[in-house]
């Protein structure tokens, strides 16, 4: 068990970004919300799976709708007790600890705010590994885990008990009554037991995000030199400090590039810029694609990012490099911070980064569920490391 | 004939330019930016108004863009304290008001934060009924401890019903006090659009003395002129609306210098690259408009939504300091330092003791200023190395803002533009207009009037295109409100964006029309 701070939760939140993959909601919102409730209640406990009992229930807790939603009706804070408490007597048992159902995101960050008010522990596993769009893409779901019983609420204070068949019609009807309390709601979801998480949940997934953040923390704040410095030169012409400016030109977003693809057993797809990105509407999803050309090692070649919220496949000179569930993720060139397909435009200079997913979602089940023909492209799913391996042959 | 006089504050230097009504140069003067900067400005104008073309009484417009109002925030001078009153409650309570604030800040400004009951859902519905009576109780808490009001309601760009309410009801309690409301300021997101309310309310008495100084300076010369301000989209605000919304104003530099160059140039689409004392800006103009940026900005270490030009900023201009040898075996470095507004005393080539970039373009010949024989000693191949270096500089920015690998029109303004080769890697040519020098105060003086709109509709009882239809309405009329001529406004930018994770009927519109000053409106070219 360790505690978890202002800082952790701002490394948790960038490395959250990172495991959006270009979609989940931007954890801004959700950061300040979990920064404002460790102020008021304190630090939260952030606890291993292998410190949970078997039988102790879990609760993960979480929002669903559209970020832009959340970013302008931000929440109470009061839904997390109210969700909680009211599935909590449902169920007629203690619960133990809560945890994120989703790693990627905003909702990185929901269950941290949620654990400093309630006073619980917080699991360092997640339910995906990454950021999905719907309620049924989750790794508990492959176990035969139901998505319910479930409790959801909005900040005015209705409170809908669900109890389904199936975990499709959890999403069906949790996706409706979502729109119907404002475009957003706060939902208790998925309660497990320890054993269950155990063997469906996924490892270590908030310090896996904190560390991808820590990376990119420490060396933005190399960077930070540079610009501070920039800054002032503008104001004062007089108050230079050249020896910053030549301690800051050692590291470069490649080294922040590099140590993220050695955390994360990632790999460098492309190297570019944006030079068009389209979207169109499909049943209120943002759908489209970007078309990066390439530079420094990539010059000459092109990419294409298809996106449906987070991106799903990324395609090299028409040859597929990765697709959903492996994450893939890009990063601005400059900042090696995380771009969400929202924050695509032409001429962004960009890394594109591919990322194993957990291999429960390389089983037949997981890829029913998530795979690239659920989300409607004639793909096969081929691991990414396969198909690194396979080109790196040519 | 009618004249308009443009004057655009830069970091380094203030700016000014006289045109008659075909935009073509009566006068242009070039000054050195003041601490207070109002001294500057009035500076500038009278070194324009000692030009024998110019007859004071012919000035008939007078257009501003100045630095006031971020250095307020910047600096945390002359800020007016100011109460939030924020709707919303129940919702909004988890992230409360100035999160993330600078405490100096918040100290100097913001003491005085209420929740209070109502706002809207994304689709318009109440999320409750305004709570008029606390909106009254926060005005009795506050009364004579504030100098400005914000008022931010959750989704007011969708409907704005709560915060017109509410600001009557502070008008009835507090009398005439300085009202800001969000949804005339910011877009979608709470925080920062409220952020934003706040720094407008924070520095509304700076622009006030700002625009009376420089009304005060212009009778006093004999001008009698209608006064505009420069705001962040390149377009133009009256006095009365700067004084209302002085937030607008804050990045209007940037602006101003891609506009001048697209009017200099004559260039729709092209990459800019403004070199200045300090600093090169290198943007693009799409459309004649600054491509903007996608990014939250931060002022003052406030993060904001507003709009600004997508901009790259290099340490690098007119008075980059030169380093011959900065270590051991090292290559010569040109910046980021720089000797700014000084160049006239510093440089090698004025007297001075450092070797800048402008003394390394005498010495190759590029431009006859001061004295060269002061630069000879410095052999010709290292001044090309380090000419090789700024030009490496200016091309690596260049191709970063670019949007495909074509070759695209290069315009180069701003007084340190001398340093740029007249070939650039990547650029199908580059242009140096006549007055690049003084291209910001072009940007000002020309500048249109605009009116934007940017709301989430709810696609239930509409098309999506007659949303969008809607929203160029909206925009076109705001645009001829804030004085723009309805037979010349035309749309400029729309965008549209479908609400994210939600099934169907909702998009997020954005639609910006422009169009010149009404009346005087022949010569304008367009």
């Amino acid at each position: 068990m360790r505690k978890l701070g202002a800082q952790e939760v701002e490394d948790i939140a960038l490395g959250a970004a990172v495991l959006g993959t270009g979609g989940g909601g931007d954890p801004h919102i959700g950061k300040l919300m979990a920064l404002q409730a460790i102020e008021e209640y304190g630090r939260v406990d952030l606890i291993d799976l292998d410190e949970v009992p078997d039988d102790a229930l879990l609760m993960p807790l979480a929002m669903m709708g559209a970020p832009t939603v959340i970013v302008e009706k931000i929440p109470n804070g009061d839904e997390f007790p109210r969700v909680y408490h009211a599935l909590r007597q449902f169920l007629g048992k203690e619960v133990y600890a809560t945890m994120p159902i989703e790693a990627g995101g905003v909702n990185s960050m929901i269950p941290v705010a949620s654990a400093a008010r309630l006073g619980i522990p917080l699991v360092d596993a997640d339910g995906m590994g990454r950021a999905f769009p719907e309620l049924q893409m989750v790794t508990f779901h492959l176990g035969g885990i139901g998505a319910t019983p479930m409790a959801m609420t909005d900040e005015k204070g209705n409170l809908l008990i669900l109890s389904t068949v199936s975990n499709m019609w959890t999403e069906h009807l949790a996706r409706s009554a979502t729109v119907v309390m404002g475009g957003s709601a706060m939902i208790a979801i998925y309660p497990i037991t320890g054993a269950q998480a155990k063997q469906w949940g996924i490892r270590g997934s908030v310090s896996k995000a904190e560390e991808i953040g820590r990376t990119l923390r420490l060396w933005s704040k190399q960077e930070g030199a540079i610009r501070t410095q920039a800054a002032t030169l503008q104001r004062d012409a007089w108050s230079s400090r050249p020896e910053e400016c030549a301690k800051a030109d050692g590291a470069g977003p490649g080294d922040a590039l590099q140590a993220i693809l050695q955390l994360t057993g990632g790999y460098l797809l492309f190297r570019g810029k944006v030079v068009d990105v389209a979207r169109r509407t499909v049943g209120g999803f943002a759908r489209g694609e970007a078309r990066l050309e390439g530079t420094d090692e990539f010059r000459g070649r092109s990419m294409c990012i298809q996106f449906q919220n987070e991106n799903l496949i990324a395609t090299c000179d028409g040859e597929v490099l990765a697709t959903v569930p492996d994450l893939i993720t890009v990063l601005d060139a400059e900042t090696a911070r995380p771009i969400t397909t929202e924050g695509l435009r032409y001429g962004c200079r960009a890394v594109v980064v591919g990322i194993p997913c957990d291999p429960k979602w390389r089983t037949p089940a997981g890829l029913r569920t998530v795979g690239p023909r659920y989300f409607g492209y004639d793909v096969e799913y081929i691991p990414l490391e396969q198909r690194m391996a396979e080109r790196s042959r040519w | 004939m009618v004249f308009r006089l443009g004057i655009d504050v830069g970091g380094t230097n203030t700016d000014a330019v006289v045109l008659d009504e075909e935009n073509r140069l009566v006068a242009k003067a070039k000054t050195p930016t003041t601490p207070d900067v109002t001294s500057g400005i009035i500076r500038a104008l009278d070194q324009v108004l000692a030009s024998r073309t110019v007859q004071p009484e012919k000035i008939r417009y007078a257009m501003l863009g100045t630095t006031h109002c971020t250095n307020a925030i910047v600096e945390r001078k002359s800020l007016t304290p100011t109460a939030v009153i924020r709707i919303g409650w129940p919702a909004t309570v988890a992230v409360k008001p100035l999160t993330g604030w600078p405490e100096e800040l918040v100290r100097l400004c913001g003491r005085y934060v209420y929740f209070v009951a109502g706002g809207h859902e994304f689709d318009g519905r109440e999320i409750a009924p305004l709570d008029e009576k606390g909106v009254a109780q926060a005005c009795k808490e506050i009364k004579g401890r504030v100098g400005a009001v914000a008022i931010c309601s959750v989704f007011s760009p969708v409907n704005p019903a709560h915060e017109l309410r509410a600001a009557e009801i502070v008008r009835q309690e507090l009398g005439e006090v300085h009202v800001s409301l969000s949804h005339e300021i910011g877009s979608i997101g709470l925080l920062e659009r409220e952020n934003a309310t706040v720094l407008n309310g924070a520095v509304w008495r700076v622009a006030r003395q700002v625009a009376d100084a420089f009304e005060r300076a212009l009778v006093e010369r004999g001008i009698q002129a209608r006064t505009y301000f420069g705001q962040n989209d390149g377009t133009l605000m009256s006095v009365e609306y700067a004084v209302r919304y002085p937030i607008l104003t804050v990045a209007c530099g940037p602006t101003n210098s891609i506009r001048g160059a697209a009017f200099l140039s004559g260039f729709g689409d092209a990459v800019v690259v403004d070199v200045g004392g300090t600093t090169t800006d290198v943007g693009v103009l799409a459309r004649g408009f600054p491509r903007e940026s996608s990014v939250a900005v931060e002022i003052g270490g406030v993060r904001t939504n507003f709009r600004m030009p997508d901009l790259i900023s290099v340490g690098l201009g007119g008075g980059s300091i030169v380093r011959l040898q900065p270590g051991p075996g090292s290559s010569p470095t040109v910046g980021p330092d720089s000797v700014g507004y000084l160049l006239e005393q510093k440089a090698l080539v004025f007297g001075g003791e450092i070797l800048t970039a402008t003394d390394v373009a005498v010495r190759l010949g590029m431009i006859e200023l001061g004295d060269s024989s002061r630069v000879a000693w410095l052999d010709a191949a290292t001044a090309e190395k380090i000419h090789g270096r700024i030009v490496s500089i200016i091309e690596d920015a260049v191709d970063r803002v670019k949007t495909s690998p074509d070759p695209v029109p290069v315009v180069v303004v701003g007084g340190g533009s001398v340093l740029i080769p007249d070939r650039l890697a990547g650029a199908s040519q580059v242009v140096r207009p006549d007055h690049y020098e003084v291209a910001n105060a072009f940007g000002a003086a020309i500048a249109q009037v605009s009116g934007q709109i940017e709301r989430i509709f709810s696609l239930d009882r509409m098309t999506r295109e007659e949303a969008l239809a809607e929203a160029k309405r909206v925009a076109r009329d705001e645009a001829v409100k804030a004085g723009a001529d309805p037979a010349c406004v035309e749309i400029v930018d729309v965008d549209d964006v479908p609400l994210a994770y939600l099934p169907g009927n909702a998009t997020r519109i954005r639609v910006k029309a422009a169009g010149p000053l009404a009346r005087h409106t022949s010569g304008w070219r367009r």
